[in-house]
């Protein structure tokens, strides 16, 4: 089977973001972009499942402007076959990204579409669930294991109360939690070698989805700061200091 | 004129209070109605919690088996039909709201509205972006009905009062998939405090350093009454189960105190603990970036400092 991978490019997480003073945005000139890291996990996921012999095909899907090329380029240099990059000069909200999804899935037939549980720029955790309503198939959020046998896949979920085990026919959508496993790096060789895989572009436009966003974000602000603690000397003069509060 | 569908979060057939913290979001629009939605097995007892929380017109009930364990597949197109005449959907941002919500708004075709944080109107919201690195103001079309989760921590409970809404049994006509199924829930049985709802919460870092060390942590959390959490790294480590994860990609939560020890500050650890009322840190590194954000810092190995509070206390 062939599966599908969402490989968003977002603002490295190391970043320290600054919002704009006026308030039109983050400052997002110059600033290191990489693979969103559940992405990175997703297709890590995928390519152990194609080592296994579950899969044949791994695809990346990058949905962005035109320099999105070289972002996709680590995705087969991670050992992607190939890539899918939808081309487009706006930033895409989820549910037109899932409906971009479900037209390469028409085309594809993939049997399992892996993506990030959430992208940590919009943080929105979206993407997937849409895609497997608009697609009326099974999802599996936030997974921190997956085993595929049987036309199924066996899926331990991260929840609040603790780890839930589901089972959905396939094909499915999963997405990924931070445990399901540890992305491999990518080395020189490989970096080489990703050069002759082939990436097809695709204009978002020519695909005839309804990409027509409905939340407008009109202003961006600074979280609230908390101010500046103090420091105490001791264990002693900490437990006064929240008796003091009436914490304790 | 707003009417508003919250839909209720429960386990075990108890209402979990993320329920009552989504129903003050709904208040704050001042809408008309806010009705409670229970889809289980059994819901009974689920409905009458639900009913006395204040400022509920109504609950409205979806008893069938295939309702026992909340799967999005099962759950979100008996949602998207309850939903007709609704101006606004809200779920609580918990991993419950969190899978289902965003299929119900695809089926409807509707765009979502994540971790609302407050109401500007009854369209606009608040929402945090870049593990709350920034706050953005979204505005939603007005034409559609608003789905969107809440996030938990910027909302106090709605409280409980004596009165009770009625209770009315919907049957949907819905064909549901059975594409899904639910194998098991492992759940950390615990009789500590819930973390997501705790007052006081004591949490360990990597620099606990083991699972037998983490023992410190519980020590001192039974204490003084709190709930245990962990930062990502004490949850990799295998140190505690990933339920005690706090911060971007774990619980984001709002207690009263919430003791950080043996943890750095990491972005993505301080998104889940911005809202507590008092951060006291304890570490042994006096550079670590929790400092910048703790009202109180104690710099010191934690094996000793423990012990030294625990006899304070
Ligand atoms: C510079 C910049 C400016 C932006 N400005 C705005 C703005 O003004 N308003 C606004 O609403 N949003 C803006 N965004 C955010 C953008 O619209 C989000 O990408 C979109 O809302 C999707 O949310 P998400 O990625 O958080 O979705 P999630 O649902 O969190 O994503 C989950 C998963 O879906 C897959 N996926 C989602 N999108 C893509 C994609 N494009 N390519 C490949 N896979 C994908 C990935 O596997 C991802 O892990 C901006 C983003 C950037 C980088
Ligand atoms: C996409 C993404 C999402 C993430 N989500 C989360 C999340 O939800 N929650 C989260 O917590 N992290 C998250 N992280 C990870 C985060 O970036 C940090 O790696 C993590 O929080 C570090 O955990 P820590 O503070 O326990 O470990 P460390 O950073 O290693 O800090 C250990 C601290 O312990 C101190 N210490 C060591 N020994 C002692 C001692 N004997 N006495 C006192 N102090 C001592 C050290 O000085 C140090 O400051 C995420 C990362 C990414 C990329």
């Amino acid at each position: 089977m062939k599966i599908l991978v969402g490989y968003k490019r977002v603002v490295d997480y190391n970043v320290r973001i600054q919002v704009k003073p006026d308030g039109s945005g983050v400052v997002t000139d110059g600033v290191k972009l990489s693979a969103n890291p559940f992405d990175d996990i997703a297709l890590e996921e995928a390519l152990r499942l194609r080592e296994k012999g579950v899969a044949e095909e791994v695809i990346v899907v990058g949905i962005g402007p035109a320099d999105l090329t070289a972002h996709l380029r680590n995705g087969l240099a991670m050992g992607a076959n190939r890539a899918i990059h939808v081309v487009t000069a706006e930033a895409v909200q989820p549910l037109t990204a899932a409906r971009v999804f479900l037209k390469l899935i028409e085309k594809e037939q993939p049997g399992l579409v892996i993506l990030g549980k959430q992208a940590i720029d919009d943080d929105a955790n979206q993407t997937g669930q849409m895609l497997a309503a608009l697609w009326d198939r099974p999802q599996a959020t936030f997974a921190g294991k997956v085993e595929i046998a049987d036309g199924k896949a066996t899926v331990t979920r991260e929840v609040d109360a603790g780890l839930e085990v589901i089972e959905a026919e396939l094909p499915a959508v999963i997405t990924t939690d931070l445990r399901l496993n540890e992305p491999r790096f990518i080395k020189l060789p490989d970096i080489m070698k990703a050069k002759s895989k082939p990436i097809d572009s695709i204009e978002l436009a020519s695909l005839n989805v309804e990409a027509h966003d409905h939340l407008k974000t009109t202003h961006y602000a600074a979280p609230a700061k908390r101010s500046k603690g103090v420091m105490v000397k001791d264990a002693a003069e900490l437990v006064a200091a929240l008796k003091q509060k009436g914490l304790l | 004129m707003s009417k508003i569908l919250v839909v209720a979060e429960h386990l075990d057939g108890k209402l979990n209070s993320s329920t009552a913290r989504a129903v003050s979001a709904a208040a704050a629009v001042k809408p008309d109605n806010i009705d409670v939605l229970i889809l289980a097995d059994s819901v009974d007892t689920i409905a009458t919690d639900a009913s006395k929380i204040e400022g509920v017109s109504k609950v409205l009930t979806v008893a069938r088996s295939e309702n026992s364990h909340p799967l999005a597949a099962v759950l979100a197109p008996q949602i998207a039909k309850a939903a007709a005449g609704y101006s606004h959907v809200f779920f609580p941002s918990t991993t419950f709201g969190k899978d289902v919500a965003p299929r119900v708004a695809a089926l409807l075709g509707v765009a979502q509205v994540s971790d609302v944080m407050t109401m500007e109107a009854a369209h606009t919201f608040t929402r945090p972006i870049y593990a709350g690195n920034a706050i953005i103001t979204v505005e939603a079309h007005p034409d559609h009905a608003v789905v969107a989760t809440i996030r938990t921590a910027s909302w106090p409970a709605a409280g409980s009062g004596s009165q009770s809404a009625t209770i009315e049994a919907l049957s949907l006509d819905v064909a549901l998939p059975t594409h899904t199924r639910f194998i098991k829930l492992r759940q950390g049985n615990s009789d500590r405090p819930d973390l997501q709802s705790a007052g006081k919460v004591v949490s360990g870092g990597r620099g606990v350093g083991s699972k037998e060390n983490f023992d410190i942590i519980y020590k001192l959390a039974d204490k003084i009454g709190a709930a245990v959490g962990a930062s990502r790294a004490a949850v990799d480590a295998g140190y505690v189960p990933n339920e005690l994860q706090v911060g971007q990609t774990g619980k984001i939560i709002a207690p009263e105190l919430y003791m950080a020890i043996g943890i750095s500050g990491a972005i993505q650890h301080l998104t889940g603990i911005k809202d507590a009322g008092t951060i006291v840190a304890i570490n042994k590194d006096a550079e670590a970036p929790i400092f910048e954000i703790a009202d109180l810092g104690l710099v010191g190995d934690l094996f000793k400092l423990i012990p030294e509070l625990e006899q304070a206390l």
